[in-house]
């Protein structure tokens, strides 16, 4: 899933200034499990956002909170077009995507980012989402024992470890396992270390040419992509 | 294709020397010439480093060319940290165009460990694909297949770390660079010649020359300091306790100490076909280290 973090409430409060009626728009999928804008996170910020005003002085807001099942599908965003019409901004809490998917099916309305966000990933612990892809679309998994060296290596390197790791560490960071340590021994158990020992040509940039696109093959239709 | 002084070097069992300079961070590079002229004829090559630990400096390519024009021997460091493949084949071309030959192929460390860290990390290609690049420009053609006018040569080498905690991987690494035609390996640091040693007995099955490297300290608080932040490094207990014998204002003596021992073991014992001197900011000092080597007259 993709994983957010919700802005600091200053830096949104700085945002919102311009405009009198926000709604402010949660999303009902990866950002509700990531915690950072799904109905709850929706709740919390409009609450902090009226706490802020009330103190400061500064402001004279009124919010709407709202929350649709995916911002990324225009069948969903449709569906609050009518709440759209009543304001004058929208504090999107959906990812990137999110915030484009608004801006496209609402041409003359102004959309605001309220997370930043960060990656794709999955949950490790509670609280705790790692980054796990990094969509380069050449999948080269299979060689690597199920651990991509793409998202998890600082360096995005494909022959090996860097002469940096120690005790299984990344030079970037001492709480980061190095990748290719992680590979090797998996590669290892896997009883597959001839993988690591083949030679693996520079990445192909243009796998998917950005921005990229995929037309299904079972019903392709499809626009300019732009 | 004459082959580089270096190269003839290496292939006449003689034992090298080799040692490194850390351009300037800045467009005064009296200094870098001052430690040129100070080691060209006592050394067999000078490698220059590439914004080393990842800090903006007085590029690489331009140190060479220093040392080319005061009549020294130089190796152009090359990482994959900030260029992408178009423009590590333009500067190959450039240094070769300027009468380069030598080139050590590496990945280069983490923006993280830099004085940038904001920057956006290349890593377009990692060292075992640039090495094979290398050997493709030779060949004549560039990394997409498209013909040159013109093909360098190079004489080319890549790093390896024998003291790795961990040293499988590494060896896999080690055999990659190998097949993609390294024909000399400067190693990280080596304080341990247990690990140089048990890391040579597996080294000697290929036809390629292996340079220690020599990490020279100045104090006990400078290992300690490298073990914490430098990639890769563990300088032993044992050799930190040796430095925090040093009176007060002697411990870069010791550091020479401990740098000379090391080398004079390597080359009576022939441990391997030389040293790569890493001074680390005391360029200055490296004719003190082949002395205390006895290692003083290299000649050239």
């Amino acid at each position: 899933m993709i994983v957010a973090e919700q802005k600091h409430l200053e830096e949104i409060r700085r945002m919102i200034a311009p405009y009198d009626k926000v709604v402010i728009l949660g999303c009902g999928t990866c950002m509700t499990v990531c915690d950072a804008g799904g109905e709850r996170e929706v709740s919390f910020l409009h609450s902090a956002l009226r706490l802020a005003q009330a103190k400061s002085g500064d402001g004279t807001h009124s919010f709407l909170e709202y929350t649709v099942k995916r911002q990324c599908d225009p069948e969903f965003i449709d569906l609050i077009a009518d709440k759209v019409s009543e304001v004058d901004a929208i504090l999107s809490l959906g990812c990137g995507i999110g915030v484009q998917a608004l801006a496209e099916r609402f041409p003359d309305m102004t959309v605001l980012p309220g997370v930043n966000t960060s990656f794709m990933g999955m949950a490790k612990e509670s609280g705790v989402w790692d980054e796990r892809c990094a969509a380069c679309g050449d999948c080269r998994l299979e060689a690597t024992a199920g651990i991509c060296p793409i998202t998890r290596c600082t360096k995005g390197i494909l022959n090996g470890p860097c002469a940096g790791t120690k005790n299984g560490k990344c030079e970037a960071s001492k709480d980061m396992d190095c990748a290719w340590i992680l590979i090797y021994k998996r590669l290892e158990r896997l009883q597959q270390l001839e993988k690591m020992r083949r030679y693996y040509p520079p990445r192909n940039f243009r796998a998917i040419p950005r921005p990229k696109r995929i037309t299904s093959k079972i019903s392709s239709t499809g626009e300019e992509n732009g | 294709m004459a082959k580089s002084l270096f190269e003839e070097k290496l292939y006449s069992n003689k034992f090298l020397v080799t040692t490194e300079i850390g351009p300037p961070k800045g467009a005064d590079v009296s200094e870098m010439i001052h430690h040129v002229d100070l080691l060209k004829d006592k050394v067999d090559a000078i490698n220059v480093t590439d914004h080393q630990s990842s800090v903006m400096r007085f590029p690489s390519l331009g140190g060479c060319l220093s040392v080319q024009e005061h009549g020294g021997e130089p190796i152009l460091q090359v990482t994959c940290r900030d260029r992408n493949r178009l423009a590590i084949q333009a500067d190959l071309l450039l240094a070769y165009f300027r009468g380069i030959r030598n080139v050590l192929c590496l990945t280069g460390d983490s923006i993280d460990v830099g004085d940038h860290k904001e920057a956006k990390p290349v890593f377009d290609l990692d060292s075992v694909q640039l090495l094979k690049m290398i050997k493709a420009m030779e060949s004549g053609t560039d990394m997409a297949g498209n013909e040159l006018k013109g093909a360098p040569k190079f004489c080319i080498g890549a790093s390896v770390h024998p003291e790795a905690d961990f040293i499988e991987p590494q060896l896999v690494k080690f055999d990659k660079k190998v097949a993609a035609g390294a024909q000399f390996f400067q190693t990280q640091g080596i304080f341990d010649l247990g690990s140089l040693r048990r890391f040579m007995q597996y080294a000697s099955q290929f036809n390629v020359k292996i340079l220690a490297g020599i990490i020279v300290m100045s104090s006990a608080r400078m290992a300690r300091y490298m073990n914490d932040n430098v990639p890769g490094i563990i300088v032993p207990q044992a050799i930190i306790d040796e430095l925090a014998t040093a009176e007060k204002g002697k411990g870069l003596q010791k550091g020479i100490e401990v740098a000379a021992r090391l080398i004079k073991t390597i080359k009576q014992e022939s441990l391997c076909h030389g040293v790569h001197i890493m001074a680390v900011g005391n360029e200055g000092i490296v004719p003190d280290i082949l002395e205390a080597s006895e290692l003083v007259t290299v000649g050239r």
